[in-house]
């Protein structure tokens, strides 16, 4: 009970100036047919040394990235941070600060929203960006709102090289907002001007697409944006690995009309997926449309007429518009937003390239090694970023275990989510991972490959005895 | 500190970087060797070229431009701006909950899934409620989950064609906001003048008038002028025998933890506010976490997976043919859920209860001390908040509930929620939280006072507050009559 300081000598005086004489008093509106009249049924307190261990020891029994080789990707990227993001990142005035209402004592955190709303613009190439969305699934389904307008009916055409939770996620609000979701399928690991061509219709809202796409491959946009473009769909880009617009063309330059996606690997933790950080970018166009807060720049009213940031636009929200707001987000990620501008600021102009780069390179050299691997061959020809597929030899799970037994977390098993494709692999290769790592991981898939050709050359022998 | 800082952009110079990077350790090949040429990005993103001690007093400075709990007393009502525990933020910091993957194989992310399922069995005690998903971000999106829920309940009972929610005209603007974004219509409930909660004649007409279509009434207890409802039973059994659901909106639960639970008042859903109840920090507008409660019925339709916990251990189970789906990647906000779960832990049962007294006799005596000076919306007793206005100093003196708000920033605290809820008219919405000293609350007694005096004798001092803040009041109707939503080369920062 360490955090509330009064003492029950100083509740009892206060009481005392209420005319009460316990807490109990207070708690009268409170019809004593809805009382709980017992303790919760909770664990009991604990001091916090003992609650320490009690946490030290239920973190230990998971393998963190810190001490296992990884090449776990699909939606979450592991970037190294440098020191300098969290410690700023962690100044209590920004951490326990809330939606900056009163802008003459919140000017640091606008400030630095308005600074990260700038930065996306930088590395997507449109022009405005809002203060940040929960995570990249729900930054689509807000793109596609946007794209439906009020009503929230029509029909939306998403690749299925959209990350798989992404299009689950856009499912479940299709329901029940009330409008259609219609897949295209990939070919060779991408999606094709034919196909796109088919789905998109006269009456199709928005056209979502992913780059590079959930495979790893990069689509070629501009082929597939004048199909998107064709009718009057909004043509929407999602990015859940940032670090590819260092080296890949930005959404701008192949015309899509909203970038959202993923920028919690900027800086920020994994934390087993969350909290997470959703970005929305946008031709300006789209200004009095965009979900969730935006900073603005501003003056002060009288006096020097400083420059100062706040809250704008905000007839679009909720607690102004009410039922008729664009979107219900009231809380929303700022904290982590805060973690990407710092995080971009360090990488830099120059950090930013080298950072697309290194991820690229490495993971070519990763998918070189493997693929050489008797046994193991890419499954597409496609070109990609930092992720790819492989076909392997044996079983999945044979070889997910496999690796673990030498503290190797190996790639995702796509079949959980296409079914057709049983014995694919994806790894992830990003700047965090050594050529020690891959080489090891090299290593372990040559064993587990001749595991395989012995067991299987014993076991012809016995059928040959 | 009142000059201005400049933007990241407008710092360093060409060439000038602060991180660096890891070693190309593998052998490269050209890049067009590896990309198409047209998708080769031929402009750097021109992110700023700064060394890491300007970006080091950069966002020192920026830090120091902002006002936190850490700062000083933060009555922002309905926000829940208590104290967050530093052990929190070092438990969520672990390399065992902030380095770990979410597609990791089960058996080597146990303690994550047992920390989900424990918090999980928590929430759920604490609420009354069957089982809990952690999945939400944050309030609002517990909100809408909850009616998805409801919604997929109706349907499965051929009641889809039920689509109207109830909403008192106290509540928070997620509510109706959230049931657009569920498809519904959002019908407002008027508020009894004299008691402060739900007007019941109201509410038998609506009711009434609409039976039939009425999906769910979505309720915050106590509401946003800090009443408790206590017709709450009344109204449950009025709403269920229409057929509709009942949706509790989590935001000032720290009101009722231990003293009565959501579950036990009729409610059929619930969503916390963990960054408000269970003290992990609002990081300057997020990240949140607003996981949901439901009764039985209601739990075949919950987002999974969901945690396991059997004889081997703990994993994750995909939800069963009647789920709604997921509604965002993952698990939801983990890291706040840490938190979250060091807080409950460190309470304990009797802990809980006393957070919810103290903060209710915190705001008692705080509306005690100010009603000399200010009108109470509603002069009964209050629960972790109320309700004081500028009622009369605007009719007096014509100092407004934002002048007031401005000035209290001259004396190092935050203002309280204005102009909310719409119902009353200049509103000061007051919640201190249980974490105050009896000293803070005299404290900001005596600035409230004082304003008051400056409003009779001086009122023009309040008027053009705040004098001592970084920078005086902004002008709102510039920034949304010409946005500037970015910087740009080339521009100038005007001071």
């Amino acid at each position: 009970m360490s955090y509330i300081p009064n003492t029950p000598e100083d509740q009892q005086a206060m009481l005392a100036r209420l005319g009460l004489s316990s807490l109990e008093d207070l708690l009268a509106p409170v019809p004593e047919n809805v009382r709980l009249r017992r303790p919760l049924d909770l664990p009991p307190a604990l001091p916090e040394p003992d609650l320490k261990r009690l946490m030290m020891n239920m973190a230990a029994k998971n393998s963190n990235l810190d001490t296992t080789i990884s090449f776990l990707g699909a939606g979450t990227y592991d970037h190294a941070i440098p020191s300098v993001v969290p410690h700023l990142q962690r100044r209590s005035e920004f951490v326990t600060s809330y939606t900056p209402y009163q802008p003459e004592v919140s000017q640091g955190m606008l400030q630095a929203i308005y600074e990260f709303q700038t930065m996306v613009c930088q590395i997507t190439g449109l022009d405005i960006a809002n203060a940040s969305l929960y995570d990249g699934s729900t930054a689509v389904v807000e793109a596609v709102l946007l794209a439906l307008g009020p009503g929230g009916r029509g029909e939306v055409v998403i690749s299925e090289g959209v990350d798989p939770q992404y299009r689950r996620v856009l499912r479940t609000y299709a329901h029940a907002r009330g409008f259609n979701v219609k897949e295209v399928q990939t070919r060779n690991g991408v999606t094709t001007p034919e196909d796109l061509d088919a789905a998109v219709s006269p009456t199709t809202a928005a056209v979502v697409l992913q780059q590079p796409n959930f495979f790893g491959c990069i689509e070629d946009m501009r082929a597939l944006e004048p199909i998107a473009h064709k009718g009057k769909a909004v043509f929407i880009t999602n990015i859940t690995e940032p670090a590819s617009l260092g080296i890949l063309a930005a959404p701008a330059d192949y015309n899509a009309d909203i970038a959202v996606g993923e920028l919690m690997s900027f800086g920020n933790p994994m934390s087993y997926g969350g909290p997470a950080l959703g970005f929305m970018a946008a031709k300006n166009k789209y200004m009095r449309l965009l979900p969730g807060r935006l900073v603005g720049q501003t003056v002060e009213e009288g006096g020097e007429k400083r420059t100062g940031y706040v809250l704008t636009l905000q007839t679009r929200e909720q607690h102004i518009r009410r039922e008729r707001a664009t979107s219900n987000i009231c809380t929303n990620q700022s904290l982590l937003a805060v973690g990407a501008t710092i995080y971009l600021a360090a990488l830099g102009k120059q950090g930013f390239r080298e950072l697309g780069e290194l991820c690229l390179q490495k993971a070519h050299y990763a998918f070189r090694q493997i693929t050489s691997v008797p046994g193991f061959s890419a499954t597409f020809s496609s070109p990609f970023y930092d992720e790819f597929v492989v076909t392997i030899p044996g079983s999945i799970q044979q070889l997910q275990r496999s690796l673990l037994r030498q503290g190797i977390i190996g790639g995702y098993d796509l079949s959980r989510d296409y079914p057709n494709m049983k014995n694919a692999m994806m790894f992830c290769v990003t700047e965090t991972r050594t050529k020690e790592d891959i080489d090891l991981l090299v290593t372990a898939l040559n064993e587990y490959s001749s595991s395989l050709e012995s067991h299987a050359s014993s076991q012809k022998e016995e059928v040959q005895a | 500190m009142s000059t201005v800082e400049p933007l990241i952009f407008e710092k360093g110079a060409p060439g000038r970087r602060a991180a660096t990077m890891t070693a190309m350790d593998v052998p490269t090949e050209p890049l067009d060797n590896l990309i198409p040429e047209s998708m080769i990005r031929k402009e750097p993103a021109k992110l700023p070229e700064v060394s890491e001690i300007e970006i080091v007093r950069h966002y020192t400075h920026l830090s120091q431009r902002n006002f936190g709990v850490d700062t000083g007393f933060y009555p922002l009502g309905s926000c829940t701006m208590k104290y967050n525990p530093k052990l929190n933020e070092d438990m969520a910091a672990l390399p065992g909950f902030a380095r770990i993957h979410p597609l990791q194989p089960d058996e080597t992310v146990e303690g994550a899934i047992q920390l989900i399922y424990e918090l999980e069995q928590y929430l759920a005690e604490i609420s009354g409620m069957t089982r809990v998903t952690l999945q939400p971000s944050a309030g609002a999106h517990g909100e809408l989950t909850g009616l998805m829920l409801i919604k997929a309940y109706h349907e499965s009972n051929g009641q889809g064609h039920r689509n109207l929610v109830l909403i008192p005209d106290n509540a928070h603007g997620t509510n109706p906001a959230s049931a657009t974004l569920a498809d519904y219509k959002a019908v407002e409930v008027k508020t009894d003048p004299k008691t402060g909660g739900i007007e019941m004649s109201h509410l038998k007409t609506l009711l009434d008038n609409y039976a039939d279509n009425v999906a769910a009434i979505m309720m915050t207890n106590p509401n946003t002028l800090g009443i408790f409802d206590s017709n709450i039973l009344e109204i449950a059994q009025m709403v269920h025998k229409a057929g509709g659901q009942l949706y509790y909106d989590g935001a000032n639960a720290n009101a009722v933890l231990g003293i009565t639970r959501p579950g036990d008042m009729g409610f059929d859903v619930v969503h916390f506010n963990l960054h408000k109840t269970c003290s992990t920090p609002h990081g300057g507008g997020g990240p949140g976490a607003g996981p949901i409660g439901v009764k039985e019925h209601l739990v075949p339709f919950l987002p999974g997976p969901l945690p396991v916990k059997n004889e081997q251990g703990y994993y994750w189970q995909d939800a069963g043919p009647q789920s709604i789906g997921k509604v965002r990647a993952n698990y939801g906000n983990f890291g706040v859920l840490v938190r979250a779960y060091t807080y409950i832990r460190t309470y304990g049962p009797d802990g809980l209860l006393h957070v919810a007294q103290s903060a209710i006799l915190n705001a008692n005596y705080l509306k005690h001390e100010l009603a000399s000076d200010y009108e109470i919306a509603f002069p009964v007793t209050c629960q972790h908040e109320f309700v004081a206005t500028a009622e009369k100093q605007k009719k007096e003196n014509g100092v407004t509930a934002l002048d007031i708000a401005k000035r209290i920033l001259d004396f190092g605290m935050y203002a309280p929620t204005i102009y909310f809820p719409l119902i009353v008219h200049e509103a000061m919405m007051i919640e201190p939280t249980e974490t105050e000293t009896r000293e803070t609350l005299d404290y900001f007694v005596s600035v409230m006072r004082q304003i008051a005096e400056e409003a009779r004798a001086n009122p023009d001092i309040v008027k053009t507050a705040p004098h001592t803040t970084p920078v005086g009041r902004l002008d709102q109707a510039l920034a949304a009559r010409k946005p500037n939503l970015r910087w740009n080369p080339g521009q100038e920062v005007t001071h």
